[in-house]
């Protein structure tokens, strides 16, 4: 059977750390699976080589079936993965509505001098934009973004901007959404909120998603399976259940003394 | 006499807007003040004069082909200086715009040498038209026209094309761009080319009224690049508009107060902005967030 998505034997390493260390993982198309593990322990890595931010060292990447290890960020999200940051990557200086407008660059095929006729009865580029426009509408209404719109996007709260990098990277129409901590420096409210969303995204939309995520309710309520790294090497990967009981997963986020104690 | 030095004023000052434009574009892009773009406009420059000149061709041809030289030129140094530097610096990306600027400054010497040539024009500077107490060359309000025409296409360009819309996010974030699926390189080379051609047509619209040689835009680079800072190094408009006022307060005062000291008062005029707002007059004074 020809994969989904699946790493093989990831490495890379900077210096003389080893970030991420021989990994391996493989995703059924529709699902989530997460990625958890203590900070530092190379989850983001992992993200940024399947990019193309950064090239591993050795191992492979695999989607439907494509080796697209060393392809370039743009090559990949042409590809189909889009991707949100830890730390907002957002164009700051622009608005909501342009933010996720760009999300859609790959889809656009208007050049320079189509562009420059757009107000011919008509146009193929004016009905390109009004397509474009509409898809970008449907995600503002998803993710209840309309307040901010028009606004700059530099300027609005951090909940907020991680919402609106959610949709710009929905906007790529991906087939594999990478999600870096999504929900960090969210509240309470707004984390239920972003829980029904990833389960919309998942359900309606039909992408697949790997998270990265250290709200465990979060993981364990969201995830049909989870890869435990720690110092850039797999601990273990099951379902929530299995992954929660697992000894090494207490000691990797509880420490030692405290593992034994809660298996006592 | 006022609106005479005013006029004539503007029409400089469209020059130093053009060359302030193109060295804001780069330095929004590369992050670098390109000390080469004055070599880069003179040696364009000079391809249209050989074209014109030695080779005969008409003035729309030669022209056209100086355009598309700069076009060449402004990627090939991308390409081969820029994108080669390893995790640089400000510092390192400097040395090296300064270095292929004397690259290109001794290149223009050894084939083109120190002569003093004046480059063929099909618009006159002693045709003249008066435009009530004030006098303007036909060359003056060409200058004026097509710095306005340029200034209003890359305006839409950066608006409304695809291209200038992805030119604008790899400026504001590069790699949000690149995992949105922008060439950001190629974006970086289409930069370059921008930015030499609009230098270009500023090298072309000054050969006339002053003379072709290597040193043709030594002055004119510094002041583009006093109203660049002026304006504000991070903004288009704010460049542009600098260029305007640097050319009508140095008209002004060599008018009114001193012709020999002319060429100071651009200096002056930045060592008072850069005391009041750093960050150029039409800035937003942006901090970036880390």
């Amino acid at each position: 059977m020809k994969a989904f998505f699946s790493i093989e034997n990831l490495s890379i390493s900077f210096g003389g750390l080893t970030a991420v260390d021989r990994v391996s993982l493989d995703v059924t198309p529709g699902t989530v699976f997460s990625i958890i593990g203590p900070n530092g322990a190379g989850k983001t890595t992992i993200f940024n080589c399947i990019s193309g931010l950064y090239r591993p060292d050795s191992g492979r990447i695999i989607f439907k079936g494509e080796d697209i290890t060393n392809y370039k960020p743009h090559k990949i999200a042409q590809k189909g993965i889009a991707r949100t940051f830890q730390n907002i990557e957002l164009f700051s200086r622009m608005t909501t509505m342009e933010n996720l407008m760009l999300g859609r660059h790959i889809h656009m095929k208007t050049g320079v001098w189509s562009g420059a006729t757009f107000f011919r009865k008509g146009s193929k580029a004016a009905q390109e934009e009004m397509r474009h426009r509409e898809r970008v509408e449907r995600i503002i209404d998803l993710l209840d973004l309309q307040s901010s719109r028009n606004q700059f996007v530099g300027g609005l709260p951090y909940g907020m901007q991680k919402l609106i990098e959610l949709g710009r990277a929905l906007a790529l129409e991906p087939e594999l959404l990478l999600l870096d901590e999504p929900s960090a420096g969210m509240n309470s409210e707004e984390r239920q909120d972003l829980i029904f969303w990833i389960k919309d995204i998942q359900d309606e939309l039909g992408i697949t998603i790997l998270l990265i995520e250290h709200d465990m309710r979060m993981v364990m309520d969201i995830s049909d399976r989870i890869l435990v790294i720690n110092f850039g090497k797999p601990i273990t990967e099951g379902g929530p259940q299995e992954v929660q009981q697992h000894p090494d997963v207490l000691k990797a986020y509880l420490g030692e003394d405290e593992a034994l104690e809660h298996a006592a | 006499m006022f609106f005479q030095l005013l006029v004539s004023g503007l029409s400089f000052g469209s020059l130093y807007a053009l060359i302030a434009l193109a060295m804001v574009i780069i330095y929004k892009a590369s992050e670098v003040p390109n000390f080469g773009q004055g070599e880069m406009a003179m040696i364009s420059t000079f391809v249209a004069y050989t074209l014109l000149v030695s080779h005969e061709y008409s003035y729309a041809i030669s022209f056209v082909g100086a355009l598309v030289f700069a076009a060449f030129l402004g990627v090939f140094l991308e390409f081969v200086f820029l994108r080669r530097a390893k995790d640089p610096n400000i510092l390192s990306l400097i040395l090296i715009t300064l270095g292929f600027q004397m690259i290109i400054y001794g290149l223009a010497s050894w084939k083109w040498g120190a002569d003093q040539r004046s480059l063929p024009f099909p618009i006159s500077d002693f045709d003249i038209v008066h435009l009530g107490p004030a006098v303007l060359s036909y060359l003056n309000i060409a200058t004026l026209l097509i710095a306005l025409l340029l200034m209003s296409m890359l305006y839409l360009f950066f608006k409304y094309t695809k291209v200038g819309i992805a030119m604008k996010a790899t400026q504001q974030n590069a790699v949000a761009a690149r995992i949105n699926g922008i060439r950001t390189n190629r974006i970086l080379a289409i930069t370059w080319a921008m930015s030499s051609i609009i230098g270009a047509v500023a090298g072309m619209l000054l050969a006339p009224i002053a003379t072709l040689d290597p040193n043709l835009m030594l002055d004119p680079l510094v002041k583009g690049f006093a109203a660049a800072v002026l304006g504000g190094m991070t903004t288009l408009v704010g460049a542009a508009i600098g260029g305007y006022i640097l050319g009508v307060i140095e008209n002004l005062f060599g008018g009114y107060v001193s012709l020999e000291f002319k060429s100071i008062v651009a200096f002056m005029v930045i060592v008072v902005v850069l005391c009041f707002k750093p960050s150029g007059l039409f800035a937003r004074h942006y901090v970036r967030k880390v």
